[in-house]
């Protein structure tokens, strides 16, 4: 008896010793871990869920089917233009005038398919009379009119994007001032074209873009009728479609010889150039891409308000760039990838909707987003520094 | 007052379980200039660092005039007057040669908080006098020639009046007369009772300007002692570890006759004046002048990456010549930069990724347009090995991560990629160590072996004399002279490059 307690004794010192070893060595694994969260590259994506989870406890709102409905329906067009800007971002350039883009190519694309237009509400445009009439646009109620006008808008913003690209490449201005000027200079264009007014009466079948869906759900008590608005919708063309650009851009990025040219010259343009990167044609290119994206986005956005809009896009370039850069993709150039960007969009809309459900006013909302986008430039900065000290 | 100004006492640094230093006991004689050698990474700037308070040593300790000298910053070593004369200047650019030299410690117009512009430009026209450096003390740095921005880091040295002043590789950017010129004001300074220690790879200027010399070589203080018991090979082979039979490879191979490049009256107003050369196929063809000769504007401008004035170049004897920078790579023309920082390499990105640039467009499936990574890969794997380019993972290590001699190894192995049959290389050798510069060289007779043509420029005379079959002399952007093997003379050649070929001067 004696003997077995003497041993139970020294059986509870080495249990509390293992203990002891066994809590440092799980505090070890903790701080591993916690590391390999901070440095890696799905962080932003980390952070996200954590906060989902958080949030989601003091506001049930936000998981439930409608509300995620809504937020995926808000990322999908976002997508699409921080695409466009990550491949700017990489060459260390900045294209603010994808907003404007946007503008531009929602009132073209009006002009060219609306199948009526109020003479009250365009009488002053100086379209008016001429491409914009009582009976719609220009191709009102040709077959064509929808494919036209989706290929007017790509053409516009690619075109925009062409003569950014040339003024950056060709006459070696920096980006932020031609895109700062194309951006004031298309918006004001946009806006004196239509005075102001938005341009209803767009067919049917181009609203398909923004409302179609391929897999909706019904989320609620059993009815005999359900309403549209009931209907959460999924997987909707708007997320098809901007799926495929973001793969196209990151098959673009990651397979072809213009993706490594890419990040070559936003490395070193310089060294790019002496290795027969033809620098220029890669700064146009990427230009043209943007605007190309941006353009998509603007499909996606006028068939969803179901309106041409000359102010369309006004206040999400703090998205898109902050999307982007907080994704990963670095404002200098050479870093940067399309899936991290995706990762920066549902972040973002995640930020945006958990604000909206807090009942925020627009200018905290703003506020926040701000501190946020400095806040993720900081840990990105802090992740780079620990990492220089790592090697 | 004792004859002994600094000494170090069993300095160790460690560094992640590695000796950086080890047990360095080292003794620096008042007024006299220490030369300090060693391969890159021999731990010469790890010591450099400790004696400027940068980092601390885990044992061992220094004393300065017999007493223990502890720095905890950058700030104690210019309190205790030792100035650091650095490879990478520390200028600001942007502002004026005044405003450099006072920038840690402005005068004030006491009690305003204004600066006492008339003193500090009092005391800047000294200085300035004191280097012979004649031009205003409002002069922007960025209007200075680096040979310029040097003499205002020594003036900043003098500003604090040091005593002890560390020169780091100070001729890197320099030409020849700056270097002259740099040489002249350490000897005033010695004459004026400085105590100096002066790092470089070139060790015949350590051989003429030092009193003491002391080598490391991974870590250890291998010898030490007054310069007269030492000699350049001698360096060289305590240096690395071996002797080095001799600095340069031999070549087994001759040029044949084949013309790989034939360049007739290349002109460009201000750049290049009628430049007539050949290059045969395996030759070594040197290329010498002073900086501002036009060797590196020659060579930009035969690549394609600068306007192309009047004259004719022909390739492998009749095929046509076109300028730009993709119709030489695909003319089989691979030019190394003088810079490998700025124009070599993609600092940041991968080892595989630099590899990779030039030769994408060789890697590209018909079909889809898309690039075939696994024979991009093995590609980028085969020329590392057969390169020796000592790196780890080169899909994920940055090239930045490298030593100099390895990532001017990248920058060649890139062209390779390309398989060139002409090769330009603006001073390959520049900045990497004794050894790596032995690799360069064997990487160059390869070539030349396997037949590539080679434009060697460099303002190094010593290696041109070692490696080329040849030699052009280039004095303000026209060809003075050319020397076959038989005839290298030293001091010919210099005078060539120098416009004094008929004697009037002498060097």
């Amino acid at each position: 008896m004696a003997t077995a307690e003497k041993f139970s004794g020294v059986e509870a010192k080495m249990n509390s010793q293992r203990r002891a070893l066994a809590q440092s060595g799980t505090r070890q694994n903790a701080r591993r871990m916690l590391r390999r969260l901070l440095f890696s590259e799905y962080f932003i994506l980390y952070i996200s869920i954590a906060y989902f989870l958080i949030l989601a406890i003091f506001k049930p709102a936000l998981y439930q089917p409608a509300n995620l409905s809504n937020m995926l329906a808000n990322a999908w067009p976002l997508f699409a233009i921080a695409t466009g800007q990550t491949f700017v971002l990489l060459i260390g350039g900045i294209d603010l005038s994808q907003t404007s883009v946007m503008a531009m190519t929602s009132v073209a694309g009006a002009v060219v398919m609306v199948e009526s237009a109020s003479a009250t509400v365009l009488e002053r445009s100086p379209l008016w009379g001429h491409l914009l009439t009582e009976e719609g646009g220009v191709l009102a109620g040709s077959a064509y009119a929808v494919a036209a006008a989706v290929l007017v808008m790509l053409l516009i913003g690619m075109f925009i994007g062409l003569l950014n690209g040339i003024a950056v490449a060709r006459f070696n201005m920096p980006a932020f001032m031609v895109t700062l000027v194309s951006m004031t200079f298309f918006s004001a264009v946009a806006i004196y074209l239509t005075q102001s007014e938005n341009i209803r009466g767009i067919p049917e079948s181009f609203l398909k873009l923004g409302n179609g869906d391929i897999i909706s759900l019904y989320v609620g008590e059993k009815a005999s009728k359900i309403t549209r608005r009931d209907i959460l919708s999924f997987i909707t063309y708007p997320a098809l479609i901007s799926m495929a650009l973001g793969f196209v851009g990151h098959i673009l990025l990651t397979r072809t010889v213009l993706g490594r040219q890419i990040y070559a010259v936003g490395a070193n343009r310089a060294a790019a150039a002496v290795s027969g990167v033809p620098v220029k044609r890669v700064i146009v290119l990427v230009f043209v891409i943007s605007g190309f994206c941006a353009a998509v986005a603007s499909i996606l956005y006028t068939a969803r308000l179901e309106a041409g809009r000359p102010t369309l896009g006004e206040n999400l370039l703090l998205d898109v760039v902050g999307a982007a850069v907080i994704g990963g993709t670095s404002l200098f150039g050479g870093k940067g990838k399309i899936h991290w960007t995706f990762m920066g969009v549902l972040f973002f809309v995640l930020l945006s909707n958990s604000l909206n459900l807090l009942n925020l006013s627009a200018f905290y909302i703003d506020m926040v987003k701000g501190g946020i986008i400095l806040l993720a430039a900081l840990t990105d900065v802090t992740r780079t520094r620990l990492l220089a000290r790592e090697a | 007052m004792t004859d002994t100004i600094l000494e170090f006492r069993e300095i160790t640094k460690t560094f992640f379980g590695v000796h950086a230093l080890h047990d360095i006991s080292l003794v620096v004689p008042r007024g006299h200039i220490l030369g300090l050698i060693g391969q890159n990474g021999a731990g010469k700037s790890t010591l450099m660092n400790i004696l400027g308070g940068v980092i601390r040593p885990d044992g061992g300790e220094m004393l300065l005039d017999g007493a223990p000298y502890q720095p905890r910053s950058a700030s104690d070593a210019t309190r205790a007057r030792i100035a650091f004369i650095h490879q990478e200047l520390n200028l600001f650019t942007n502002l004026s040669i005044a405003e450099n030299l006072f920038i840690d410690a402005l005068p004030r117009r006491k009690p305003l908080p204004l600066i006492d512009r008339g003193t500090i430009r009092r005391r800047t026209e000294e200085l300035l006098d004191s280097v012979g450096l004649a031009v205003a003390p409002n002069t922007m740095v960025e209007k200075l020639s680096p040979g310029e921005r040097q003499l205002v880091e020594i003036m900043k040295a003098l500003s604090i009046d040091a005593n002890i002043i560390i020169f780091d590789e100070p001729t890197t950017s320099l030409t020849a007369r700056e270097t002259e010129q740099l040489f002249g004001i350490i000897e005033r300074l010695r004459a004026a009772g400085k105590t100096m220690i002066y790092i470089s790879h070139i060790l015949g200027d350590v051989m003429d300007i030092a009193d003491d010399i002391a080598v490391l070589r991974d870590g250890e203080l291998v010898a030490q002692g007054p310069k007269d018991d030492f000699d350049v090979s001698r360096m060289i082979a305590l240096m690395v570890g071996r002797n080095l039979e001799q600095l340069y490879p031999i070549r087994e191979t001759e040029p044949s006759d084949d013309v790989l490049m034939d360049v007739q009256n290349v002109c460009q107003t201000g750049i290049v004046e009628d430049i007539n050369f050949t290059l045969r196929k395996g030759e070594v063809l040197g290329v010498f002048g002073l900086m501002g000769s036009g060797r590196t504007e020659l060579a930009r401008l035969l690549f394609g990456l600068d306007e192309f004035g009047t004259g004719e170049v022909r390739l492998n004897g009749g095929s046509t010549y076109n300028v730009g920078v993709s119709d030489s790579i695909k003319n089989q023309i691979a030019f190394v930069t003088e810079n490998r920082r700025e124009e070599g390499l993609l600092m940041e990105m991968p080892i595989a990724d630099n590899l990779a640039l030039v030769s994408l467009s060789q890697f590209k499936q018909r079909m889809t347009q898309f690039i075939r990574q696994d024979d991009l890969a093995q590609a980028a794997q085969d020329v590392t090995a057969t390169l020796q380019i000592k790196c780890g993972n080169i899909a994920s290590q940055p090239a930045k991560s490298l030593s100099g001699g390895n990532q001017q190894k990248v920058v060649i192995a890139k062209w390779l990629m390309s398989r060139p049959s002409i090769f330009i290389m603006d001073e390959p050798t520049r900045g990497i160590d004794v050894g790596a510069k032995y690799e360069i060289y064997s990487i160059i007779n390869d070539l030349a072996g396997q037949g590539t043509g080679i434009l060697f420029i460099s303002s190094e005379l010593e290696e041109l004399m070692g490696m080329c079959d040849r030699i052009l002399v280039m004095s303000r952007g026209e060809i003075r002279g050319e020397f076959a093997r038989r005839d290298f003379n030293k001091e010919n050649i210099l005078r060539s490059a120098f416009r004094e070929e008929n004697g009037h001067e002498s060097l």
